[in-house]
C-alpha cells in the first residue's frame, strides 16, 4: 500500500492491526480510549454512548440525564406509528432488520419522530430561554426557504397536535429530568410549560422534552436526531418479536376500517360497463 | 388551547380513493379495476397513474422509463447508494434489505431525492416567473444569490454529464424534447456557461425539465424518481453475493486515518 491510497478520515475511531492480519484490529480506540482494553468493564453503556456522540466522557449529571431519557424513550408503546410499523413487520414474519428499518422510517417523521426533535432543537437554538422569542416563533413559524424532501411542519415542533392536555408521562418525564439536568433548558421548560402551551395552543409532547434534554446534553440537532432514532428502537424490537410469535391471525387487520369512495364495482371487474348495464 | 382534532371520528375509519383489494374477487386501483382496466398498461404507466391519478401514453411512459435507464441505472459500486447493495451482498444480508437501504439513502442532498425535487421546483418557478414577464437572466441571478447553486447544474465528480445527449436524443425520438421547461433548462445552461459560473446541466436538470413538461409537480416527480436507482443497485448486490463473502473492497486497519484526541486512560476519578 502506498501513501496515496484513499483513506477514511475520522476523529472518533482508531485501530491498531493484529501483527498477523492487517484486516483485523488488535486494539480499537474511541476518542482516545482503548475500548476493549480499558473502557470495557469500566464504563456503562450510557457513558460509552455519550462518549461516542460527544467525544468526551459524561459528567455524573449527564449520565443521569441520558439514562433517564433513554428509559423514557425506549418504548413509545404499541400504538406509536413507529412501533406499529415494526409490529407489522413482525406479524408478517419479516426479517428482524426490516422491522427496525420500518420503525426507523416511520419514527423518523415530523409527528413525534426524530425529525420533529431536529426542528424543536432549531427552535431552542433560536429562542433559548427567552419566552418572548418563543412566543414570536410559535405565532409566526419560519417558512421553508426551499422545497425539501421533508414535508412542511404541520404543528409547532415539540407539541402534540392531537393532545388535549399535557400527557401524564410527558409531565412525569419532564419533572424527573429537569430535577437532574446539568443544563438550563429542561428546568426552564418545566417552569414555562404552561406559558408555552398557552401560546402554542397545544400541549407539550415527549418530542419536546427529548429536544430540551438533548440541548442540556450539548448535542447538535443532527446528533440529537440520530440519538432519538436509536433510543426508541428497543420497544420496536420487542413488540415486533412478540407479534411474530402471536402471528398474523392475532394482529389487527382493520378488516372493516377502509372505505373505498370510488369503487367501480364488480361489474367493471367482469368487463361490463355501467352503460351496458343500463341498456 | 385549540379544540382537539377528533381522532375518535377517524378511529377505525379511513376513507380512500386510492384503492382496495376484495380478496377472492378483484382489486381496485385509483378507481379502476386492476385486472381489466389496467391489463394492457406497462408497469411505468400504472406507477405514474398511481402517483398522479392521471393517465400517461405509452410514449410518455417510455420517456420516463428512459430517465430511469440512462439516468440512474449505473451498476457502479463506487456510487454511495449502489455501494450499500454491494456491502449487503458481501456481508451476506438479504437482497431486499440491501436494496431498500440503498434506495432509502438515495434521498440524499448531493444526488437523488434532494436535487430531483429542488430541480423541478426551480423550473416550475422559473416558468411561472417568465410567464409573469421576468427575464431569465434575472431569475438565474436571483436563484444563485439566494441559494448559491441551482440544482440540475454542475456535478459532484465532473462538470459534464455523459447522460445528457442520449437522454435528449431519446426524448427527441419520442417528440417530447421541446416543451417549455426543457427549453428553459437549456437557456439556463447557456447563461451559466457564459457567466462566471461555468456550470453545465446534469441529468437531474434535464429529467426534471422533461418531467415538468409532462405535467408532473414537484412531489409527483419526487415519487416518480423514488425507485429509479433499483436497476443499478441490484446487480451490485448480486455480484457481491456471488463472490466469496467479505471480499468486496475489504479495508485494512491502517486505511482509517485517525485525527482525533490522542490516546488517554479511562480514569475512575476523572470527574
Amino acid at each position: 500500500m502506498t501513501d496515496t491510497v484513499e483513506k477514511f478520515r475520522t476523529r472518533i475511531w482508531e485501530e491498531v492491526p493484529e501483527p498477523d492480519n492487517p484486516f483485523t484490529a488488535a486494539a480499537c480506540y474511541c476518542h482516545g480510549y482503548d475500548v476493549y482494553g480499558d473502557i470495557l468493564g469500566k464504563a456503562s453503556w450510557i457513558e460509552y454512548l455519550y462518549l461516542l456522540f460527544s467525544g468526551e466522557r459524561p459528567s455524573p449529571q449527564q449520565i443521569g440525564l441520558l439514562e433517564g431519557l433513554a428509559v423514557a424513550l425506549a418504548n413509545p408503546g404499541m400504538r406509536d406509528p413507529s412501533v406499529h410499523a415494526a409490529m407489522s413487520g413482525g406479524a408478517g414474519g419479516s426479517t428482524n432488520a426490516s422491522c427496525l428499518m420500518a420503525a426507523l422510517a416511520v419514527g423518523a417523521g415530523q409527528l413525534g419522530g426524530a425529525h420533529e426533535v431536529y426542528h424543536a432543537m432549531e427552535y431552542w437554538r433560536q429562542c433559548g430561554l427567552d419566552l418572548t422569542a418563543w412566543r414570536r416563533l410559535l405565532l409566526d413559524p419560519p417558512q421553508e426557504e426551499r422545497i425539501d424532501i421533508w414535508p412542511a411542519m404541520e404543528h409547532p415542533p415539540g407539541f402534540d397536535p392531537h393532545g388535549v392536555s399535557c400527557a401524564t408521562p410527558v409531565r412525569q418525564t419532564l419533572l424527573y429530568l429537569s430535577e437532574r439536568s446539568p443544563g438550563k433548558h429542561l428546568p426552564w421548560l418545566q417552569e414555562q410549560r404552561d406559558a408555552l402551551e398557552r401560546v402554542a395552543e397545544l400541549p407539550l409532547a415527549m418530542s419536546g422534552v427529548a429536544a430540551a434534554s438533548f440541548m442540556d446534553l450539548n448535542l447538535a440537532p443532527q446528533a440529537a436526531e440520530m440519538m432519538h432514532l436509536l433510543l426508541r428502537l428497543p420497544g420496536a424490537a420487542v413488540h415486533a418479536l412478540e407479534q411474530r410469535e402471536y402471528g398474523w391471525r392475532r394482529f389487527p387487520f382493520f378488516a372493516n376500517a377502509i372505505h373505498l369512495t370510488n369503487d367501480p364495482g364488480p361489474a367493471a371487474a367482469a368487463g361490463i360497463h355501467q352503460k351496458e348495464l343500463e341498456i | 388551547m385549540k379544540s382537539p382534532t377528533p381522532l375518535s371520528s377517524v378511529e377505525d375509519r379511513w376513507e380512500t380513493h386510492m384503492g382496495l383489494s376484495f380478496p377472492g374477487e378483484r382489486a381496485v386501483y385509483r378507481g379502476k379495476d386492476l385486472f381489466n382496466d389496467l391489463k394492457q398498461w406497462s408497469w411505468m404507466q400504472v406507477y405514474l397513474y398511481g402517483i398522479t391519478g392521471r393517465t400517461f401514453t405509452e410514449k410518455q411512459s417510455k420517456l420516463f422509463e428512459t430517465m430511469w435507464i440512462f439516468g440512474t441505472s449505473y451498476p457502479d459500486p463506487r456510487i454511495w447508494n449502489n455501494r450499500i447493495g454491494s456491502l449487503a451482498g458481501t456481508a451476506r444480508s438479504t437482497g431486499i434489505l440491501g436494496l431498500s437501504a440503498a434506495l432509502a439513502v438515495s434521498e440524499a442532498n448531493i444526488y437523488g431525492g434532494g436535487p430531483n425535487i429542488r430541480s423541478i421546483n426551480f423550473f416550475l418557478r422559473a416558468k411561472k416567473s417568465l410567464d409573469e414577464g421576468k427575464g431569465l437572466a434575472e431569475i438565474v441571478e436571483e436563484e444563485l444569490k439566494k441559494h448559491r447553486n441551482i440544482y440540475g447544474y454542475g456535478r459532484p465528480i465532473v462538470n459534464g454529464d455523459e447522460r445528457l445527449k442520449p437522454m435528449l436524443r431519446r426524448a427527441e425520438e419520442l417528440n417530447l424534447a421541446d416543451g417549455p421547461h426543457t427549453q428553459i433548462a437549456f437557456k439556463v445552461e447557456k447563461i451559466l456557461l457564459e457567466g462566471r459560473w461555468r456550470l453545465r446541466m446534469n441529468i437531474t436538470g434535464l429529467c426534471a425539465a422533461l418531467s415538468a413538461d409532462q405535467g408532473l409537480s414537484e412531489r409527483e416527480h419526487f415519487m416518480f424518481t423514488a425507485p429509479c436507482f433499483t436497476a443499478g443497485i441490484v446487480p451490485c448486490f448480486i455480484e457481491a453475493q456471488e463472490r466469496q463473502e467479505g471480499t468486496f473492497l475489504p479495508i485494512r486497519c491502517n486505511r482509517i486515518h485517525y485525527e482525533g484526541t490522542p490516546r488517554r486512560k479511562w480514569q475512575t476519578t476523572d470527574y
